[in-house]
């Protein structure tokens, strides 16, 4: 996954819904049959403890980074639990993107023009997709990514956008590195400094977590998740509410 | 797709034992991880829990533990642990814990062991993981058996309270309330250098209010006067359970520890309590306490009892031998006492023999009696024999009431040959050490594991020196011997369902004491021979060898390391047979073993059979006596 444009915060929009309700009205309002199960099957409420919540690790590989333009090439989840990421069940599609492909996303992903020659529209996987997504809550790394391109994409195919709780490691890490308020040394003594990556290897890194080779999108899924586990052993407790973690 | 574990199986890929997997098992393997992240500290698996996965760590740090909480192992990227719990009863043996952040890929337990069952390699890389496995394996048995495998030593907390032994009762009473202990020890000597203190008794809490104030004598009385002179006391080194068994016997609760004939402190019977559940220990006292014969056959279940306690818990052979060994032996010493007030004191001293397996102290719950008489020099078959062969008929029948069966090599007390006087005794060593024939030394391996039960004991340490002097000047004495232990080989390879024997033929079963712990005794009795050591165990024996370099590099602690495997096998064979309610054999069917049990045994066989070959060549003089 390629977020570079995207790294920064965007405060002010991270007033959490009431999922609960929030699925029981979109199960109202879908049209498409597909999503109308998946929010049908429900979602966890806010003040279940992260412990008890499914997971599912979610990375999507696009030709690009703007959402108007670039496309979904492959789309990875793993499911997991607080104490369990379940990459033996791990699923990857190659998906056509409807534009072409970029040199330069061909180096990233490693992924040819020939095999996506080969590989399905990304609505005729959708059922697969969001089958594995129900009830699970999603776990990305820059969630912006997964929400901008996922929605566009259906948007595109289905003419209806799609809504999730996500919980995104990236904003767990950026809560830490990016709002904390300046310490008076700071204050008194500004430097320029650089700032603390929470981009998703040296995030890793600073949990002990080994460096992957990144941009397949099931490893990146999978990279996520383990952070996720790092991050609430280290800083959170199984018992913290998923309410506090997602957006 | 097939690539959604390209990471996974690329990690895998790089490390043995899994470089050597071909891709589809590789790709199994990866196929079936799950991954859990642990943060620096926290627990991974705890001891007794379920064994699920068979853990790979793909980074960080990972402590293994020993039962006993000390560190087994340390761990990082690409090791692997667990294996032993899923190969031994699904239970994990060595609780771990991340000491660094730390992630872990699981591999489930079926897809483990399915692998480990079908490919032969990858088994074979998991277990020789490092080359002292066996070894691991006997140590953790013994570390889980702290309390039988302690030293006196371990138990002494702190120095003697000790008076001159010109001191008076009430110096002794003000000294002992004072260090606030219940026992005192009087020396004598100089006192300005150690070397010269000796003890010279021992004063207890009980001796100044029997001896001293029920009998009115003055608080001036010199605290010898009421102290226990005789003092019975233990080397540093033995075992706890062994200086329980001297408290037992002598009726002492304080027992002085010495080293190099100092008393270094004093244990309590209360030190000991406090280290001891139920054990055969508790045997033992019944044992002695029994006064009759009836009483005593009584006590045979419990004994069996305690075996299936100790060899079915985690005690190592070693000490379920002794410890067995200890309960024999206090059958006969209670068997001689009885006999000696149903038929009056002895005419002349004797000793009472233990020989093979309870003089090396290496019983098993399976063991028929092996004893002989041994008398004074002025014996006289017409005044004194019919006392003494009475005296053997009442031990012999009274053990195999108790469960030990009459020897079928007639090696008994009961026969004529083995009540013998000393001098005559003497003869037979010297005989048999100086004029051998392979024919004529194949019965009398056991003489040579000789132990003084009762009576003058001293008589069975002097015959022991005198033919451990001798015999390592006897080379055809010693060929002799080695040709004798040859007899009795190990199976060539050992499967799932048969025995492979050395002519190809397929056995259904393996006699593991026939083909395993007997031929070790042998040959390790053979090395002791030739380098003059007077231990009885094998295990002392094999120590002492091994100080004298008479074995190549490493071997000798192959050698212990395969003995305490097989008859561990063995006893724990014993074991589930008593469970079962069949009765205990050597015999064991390999359908009964773990694939890890099956492939430990198959190493320790392959230790003992290159030491038979070192054995052959060692002393192959053999050939000079045809």
């Amino acid at each position: 996954m390629l977020h570079a444009g995207l790294l920064y915060d965007k405060r002010g929009t991270d007033t959490s819904p009431d999922w609960p309700r929030r699925f029981a009205e979109l199960a109202r309002a879908a049209r498409d049959e597909r999503l109308r199960s998946f929010y049908s099957a429900g979602i966890v409420s806010g003040d279940t403890p992260i412990r008890d919540v499914p997971l599912l690790a979610l990375d999507v590989e696009t030709t690009g980074l703007n959402p108007a333009v670039d496309a979904i090439v492959s789309v990875g989840l793993v499911p997991m639990t607080l104490d369990r990421v379940r990459a033996s069940a791990a699923r990857h599609w190659l998906v056509k993107p409807r534009v072409p492909l970029s040199e330069d996303s061909i180096t990233i992903h490693g992924i040819t023009h020939s095999q996506l020659d080969r590989a399905p529209d990304l609505v005729e996987v959708l059922g697969d997709i969001l089958d594995l997504m129900a009830r699970h809550v999603m776990v990305v790394h820059c969630r912006e990514i997964e929400r901008l391109f996922l929605g566009a994409a259906l948007v595109h195919r289905i003419n209806e956008g799609i809504e999730f709780p996500v919980i995104d490691t990236m904003q767990l890490e950026g809560r830490l590195y990016r709002n904390r308020p300046a310490s008076l040394w700071r204050r008194l003594w500004p430097r320029r400094e650089t700032p603390v990556s929470i981009r998703l290897s040296p995030s890793r890194q600073r949990y002990g977590l080994p460096r992957y080779r990144l941009h397949h999108a099931v490893t990146d899924a999978l990279a996520t998740g383990e952070l996720l586990q790092a991050q609430i052993a280290h800083r959170f407790s199984p018992t913290t509410p998923v309410g506090e973690l997602w957006a | 797709m097939q690539d959604e574990q390209q990471e996974i199986v690329d990690f895998l890929r790089r490390y043995p034992p899994f470089r050597d997997l071909d891709e589809g098992a590789l790709e199994h393997i990866g196929g079936s991880i799950d991954v859990r992240y642990y943060k620096a500290g926290s627990p991974i698996v705890d001891f007794g829990q379920d064994a699920l996965f068979w853990h790979i760590v793909r980074s960080g740090v990972v402590e293994v533990f020993r039962r006993d909480g000390t560190l087994y192992n340390r761990l990082t990227e690409g090791d692997y642990f667990g294996e032993f719990g899923l190969l031994h009863r699904k239970k994990v043996r060595f609780p771990a814990r991340a000491s660094e952040d730390t992630l872990l890929y699981l591999v489930p337990e079926p897809v483990f062991t399915e692998l480990f069952e079908r490919n032969e390699t990858f088994a074979d890389q998991v277990e020789i993981e490092d080359r002292s496995r066996l070894q691991k394996v006997v140590s953790r048995q013994q570390a889980g058996n702290d309390l039988l495998s302690a030293t006196v030593e371990s138990l002494v907390q702190r120095e003697p309270v000790t008076l001159p032994d010109s001191a008076s009762s009430l110096e002794a009473a003000r000294c002992m309330t004072e260090a606030g202990v219940s026992s005192l020890l009087l020396v004598s000597g100089s006192g300005d250098t150690d070397a010269a203190v000796t003890l010279a008794g021992i004063v207890t809490d009980r001796d100044l209010r029997t001896r001293l104030v029920a009998k009115g004598l003055p608080l001036e009385t010199p605290a010898v006067t009421i102290a226990t002179t005789q003092v019975v006391t233990i080397e540093h080194s033995r075992l706890v359970f062994e200086a329980m068994l001297v408290m037992l016997h002598n009726n002492v609760h304080h027992l002085p520890v010495l080293h190099q004939q100092r008393p270094i402190g004093v244990i309590a019977l209360s030190d000991i309590i406090r280290h001891e559940s139920h054990n055969s220990l508790f045997v033992v006292s019944r044992i002695y306490r029994a006064q009759t014969v009836d009483e005593l056959a009584a006590l045979a279940p419990e004994a069996r009892a305690s075996f299936v306690r100790m060899a079915g818990g985690d005690t190592s052979a070693r000490i379920v031998g002794s410890a067995m060994s200890a309960i024999g032996r206090a059958f006969k010493q209670r068997l001689l006492e009885l006999a000696e007030q149903q038929f009056g004191a002895p005419p002349l001293p004797y000793c009472f023999l233990a020989l093979g397996s309870m003089g090396r102290q290496e019983q098993s719950v399976v063991t028929d009696q092996d004893n002989a008489l041994v008398l004074d020099n002025r014996f006289d078959p017409g005044r004194h024999d019919e006392y003494f062969e009475q005296l053997a008929k009442f031990v012999s029948d009274g053990l195999a009431r108790c469960g030990y069966t009459y020897c079928t090599g007639g090696v008994m007390a009961t026969n004529r040959k083995w009540r013998q006087p000393l001098k005559v005794w003497e003869g037979y060593f010297d005989t048999w050490i100086e004029h051998p024939t392979p024919e004529g030394l194949l019965d009398s391996n056991i003489f040579f594991d000789l132990d003084g039960v009762y009576g003058r004991t001293e008589w069975a340490e002097g015959l022991r020196r005198r033919f451990a002097r001798n015999a390592r000047q006897h080379p055809r004495f010693l060929a002799s011997m080695a040709r004798n232990a040859l007899l009795r080989t190990p199976p060539l390879g050992f499967f799932k369902d048969f025995v492979l024997e050395a002519d190809g033929r397929h056995s259904a079963a393996i006699n593991l004491k026939r083909r395993g712990t007997a031929p070790l005794t042998d040959l390790i009795r053979v090395h002791a021979l030739a380098v003059g050591s007077e231990a009885l165990n094998s295990y002392e024996r094999l120590v002492e060898v091994m100080r004298a370099k008479v074995l190549p590099p490493g071997r000798g602690a192959d050698l212990l390391d395969a003995l305490e495997f097989i008859a561990w096998v063995r006893l724990r064979n014993q074991v589930e047979d008593l469970k079962a309610g069949r009765e205990p054999d050597n015999s064991i069917e390999p359908e009964r073993l773990s694939e890890f049990e099956r492939k430990s045994l198959r190493e320790a066989f392959t230790v003992l059979s290159h030491a038979q070959d070192f054995l052959k060549y060692r002393y192959q003089s053999a050939r000079a006596i045809g």
